[in-house]
């Protein structure tokens, strides 16, 4: 037995003076670069899920980085809620542009046109995302899906795997999950299955911000403090704006502001924050006693269950 | 920038990642250590504590119930217990974790199997009134079967013993004996109350006779990377990089994670199965030119000579290369609901290669209570540990578990449905000497 006197002694040297010891954001990116190459080696048709938002950008860059100087072998999928953020929908057809990429929308307002789906009483559209999403899969008869998804986001989040494996109606299963041993992922699916695949399933919100900085990405400017219209809605401070808000009993204020998620302008609320730079968001972040999604999204606040049965659905 | 947010960036970006896994018993206080681990490191914010606490009230608990934050599915919730391997994430500012939080139940071994598998460290809970149980005995089995290379023994509840040294040490000394004889390289006996919190994250004022760290300060500084000097070097090639661009017109890289050791520029290589060699011309480091690589560094070699290499190959140093077979011996751990058998076809992954392969026999089962041998099963069913042998349809380069926890795995896989079958480790376990031993004797009684 190791008595606990040998372990201090032995603690120490043996952690910092190796050589060959990663930092934690190198281990992250390794793993998320494995995955990558993973699907590139065995699907067919992978795309990857880009929302504009900061989990979406990071993915992207990782992709970027895991087959350079070759381009991304993947398209990108955007779910428009059209409630986005305009600055938002400008960086994403700004990063597709710069990187030679093929971008598939599919977009929610035509489903609700369409007649297909209905717009909910709350207004809130990212419920409805799901349907467009699954459609758009088997439309373009997608066999790997990346998602900017991580496990410290929501306690059922934390129970999905890297390679999650999707029927042909998209629905999650989590009593059928595969064991995911070591590194090897289990890709098999049938015809009309797919599998959702998480390269940031590891990060934390505190990890993909320090990336950020780390790597110098460029984000769309209202991650960070701004001055906007917003008003109160549940305890969330939203976007005012053509998609449904206020109403005449909420008041429009002038607050400074950024937003830790992006999402649909229905859903998404922004913090109070002063923070201009990377470092200040950084900081605080570190210091904040809310998770990101308690801060900023009403869908997750519906029910106990909420995440987990939007992802039964087909949500990612 | 303050002087305060630059000393909080140089403390975050100073840190290593720890991967650990937390195996105990249904009522040893798991969820609680987990729940005091989150709790006291600040990991549990306000509106998770808040969502908790209002779930327990409105089921009439007076104080909320930390497992609610573990159990992150409907039907865990419902039943109150863990059905599955769930990731939680929190930091220190020395390190950052991952745990693997398994489930305790017996049925769910396959789950503690899962979780260590890519644990550096696995924390073992053992109940002080209860001492060492079968249960200790099954998580000490898959620590050593997977071979983690630390192992904590977390003597929980020790405020129901009056915090007593002798029962400690008594605890401390059978289990340590038994891990040490299946081969755990590095045992650390821990008294602790999860529930009072006791040397969790804070020193026990209770234990003056304890002069070790706490769980927390334990997973502070356990070293989380490993002597790569005498490994033998490996990179299954995962992909291959082939711009084909006016920029780039006759780049090739062979890109893949270092699975063991060290790789540098100039090195010579031969690449399995064909066992073609070469030398390395260059390494990219994700767009990085760098002259030394080492695991788990996600890389692409450049190679001298053009020759055939393709997804699924595996570079190694020539001088260093494992011998590829056919027939692969192996102890597995059976993680589906449906059975794996003689006679069966199925899939088998070994890092990036898939190929076809055939159950040929299934020498015997282990039971891990007591770690006696069933020879000729015929079959193994979920959760079971056995050995097997297994012939492939093209040759493997396969290294022995004990030699490398990364190419010394593999998946069997159904091939109708692709379901996951079994977890295998290569070579010899604990689990070879004994099986060969029974089977032998039961031939003889036989005839």
């Amino acid at each position: 037995m190791t008595t606990a006197a040998t372990v201090h002694e032995t603690a120490d040297n043996s952690e910092h003076s190796s050589p060959y010891a990663l930092s934690h954001l190198d281990a992250l990116e390794s793993e998320a670069v494995h995955i990558f190459r993973e699907v590139a080696g065995e699907f067919e048709r992978p795309v990857i899920l880009f929302s504009g938002g900061k989990d979406s950008i990071v993915m992207l860059h990782l992709a970027l980085k895991a087959f350079a100087p070759a381009p991304v072998p993947f398209t990108l999928l955007h779910v428009d809620t059209g409630h986005n953020f305009p600055e938002v929908l400008e960086y994403r057809d700004r990063a597709v542009a710069e990187h030679g990429l093929r971008l598939h929308v599919a977009s929610v307002q035509e489903y609700i046109d369409a007649g297909k789906l209905r717009e909910r009483p709350d207004g809130t559209r990212n419920p409805l995302q799901t349907v467009p999403l699954t459609e758009a899969i088997q439309q373009h008869r997608f066999d790997a899906v990346f998602g900017g998804g991580r496990r410290d986001e929501e306690k059922a989040r934390a129970k999905e795997r890297v390679f999650s494996l999707r029927d042909e109606f998209s629905q999650w299963d989590p009593r059928r999950q595969r064991p995911e041993l070591w590194q090897l992922y289990n890709g098999r699916h049938a015809p009309g299955e797919h599998v959702r695949v998480f390269p940031l399933s590891n990060w934390t919100e505190l990890d993909v911000w320090q990336y950020i900085a780390r790597e110098k990405i460029a984000l769309p400017e209202i991650y960070f403090a701004h001055e906007r219209e917003v008003f109160q809605r549940a305890g969330m401070w939203l976007t005012a704006g053509d998609w449904g808000g206020p109403k005449d009993s909420e008041s429009v204020e002038t607050r400074l502001i950024r937003y830790r998620t992006v999402g649909d302008m229905s859903c998404t609320g922004a913090v109070d924050s002063d923070a201009t730079t990377l470092d200040a968001v950084i900081a605080e972040i570190a210091a904040s006693r809310l998770t990101e999604r308690g801060a900023t999204r009403a869908d997750d606040k519906m029910s106990e269950a909420a995440m987990e049965d939007r992802k039964r659905e087909g949500y990612f | 920038m303050t002087s305060t947010t630059e000393q909080l960036t140089e403390q975050l970006s100073a840190t290593t990642l720890l991967r650990f896994a937390t195996a105990g018993s249904v009522d040893d206080g798991k969820s609680t250590l987990v729940g005091r681990l989150l709790h006291d490191s600040k990991s549990i914010l306000t509106d998770q504590l808040e969502a908790v606490e209002a779930v327990s009230l409105s089921r009439g608990q007076e104080a909320p119930d930390l497992a609610l934050l573990t159990d992150g599915l409907r039907a865990e919730r419902e039943q109150g217990i863990t059905i599955d391997v769930a990731y939680r994430y929190f930091a220190t500012a020395r390190r950052r974790f991952i745990l693997a939080d398994t489930p305790g139940h017996v049925q769910y071994t396959r789950n503690m199997v899962t979780g260590a598998s890519t644990a550096e460290l696995a924390v073992v809970l053992v109940d002080a009134r209860n001492g060492v149980v079968e249960q200790t005995r099954r998580h000490a089995a898959v620590a050593a079967l997977l071979r983690v290379p630390h192992v904590v023994l977390a003597v929980n509840k020790m405020d129901l013993v009056e915090y007593a040294e002798p029962v400690f040490a008594a605890i401390a000394e059978e289990f340590t004996s038994y891990a040490a004889s299946l081969g755990v390289p590095e045992i650390t006996a821990i008294p602790i109350s999860a529930l009072a919190g006791d040397n969790v994250v804070e020193p026990s004022a209770n234990m003056d006779w304890y002069g070790g760290p706490t769980v927390l300060e334990h997973l502070e500084t356990v070293p989380a990377s490993h002597d790569l000097t005498g490994c033998h070097a490996r990179l299954p090639v995962q992909y291959v990089i082939r711009p084909q661009t006016a920029e780039h017109p006759d780049y090739r890289g062979y890109a893949g994670q270092i699975a063991a050791g060290t790789f540098r520029v100039g090195e010579q290589v031969t690449v399995l199965p064909s066992g073609r060699t070469s030398k390395i011309a260059g390494i990219d480091l994700l767009g990085e030119a760098v002259d030394i690589a080492w695991t788990p560094q996600s890389v692409t070699l450049l190679l001298e000579d053009d020759i055939d290499i393709s997804r699924g190959d595996l570079i190694v140093p020539s001088g260093d290369a494992p011998a590829t077979t056919q027939d692969v011996e192996a102890t597995v751990c059976h993680v589906a609901d449906q059975p794996l058998a003689v006679g069966q076809r199925v899939l088998l992954k070994h890092t990036t290669r898939t190929v076809k392969a055939i159950v040929k026999e299934i020498p015997s089962r282990l039971t891990l209570d007591d770690l006696s041998q069933h020879p000729n099963p015929g079959q193994l069913v979920a959760n079971d540990i056995g050995r097997v042998k297994v012939r492939t349809a093209e040759p493997l380069a396969l290294d022995s578990y004990a030699d490398s926890r990364r190419t010394g795995s593999f998946l069997l896989i159904d091939p109708s449905d692709g379901t996951t079958l079994a977890a295998g480790m290569a070579g010899d376990s604990f689990a070879t000497a004994k099986a060969v031993q029974a089977a032998d004797d039961d031939a003889e009684w036989d005839f």
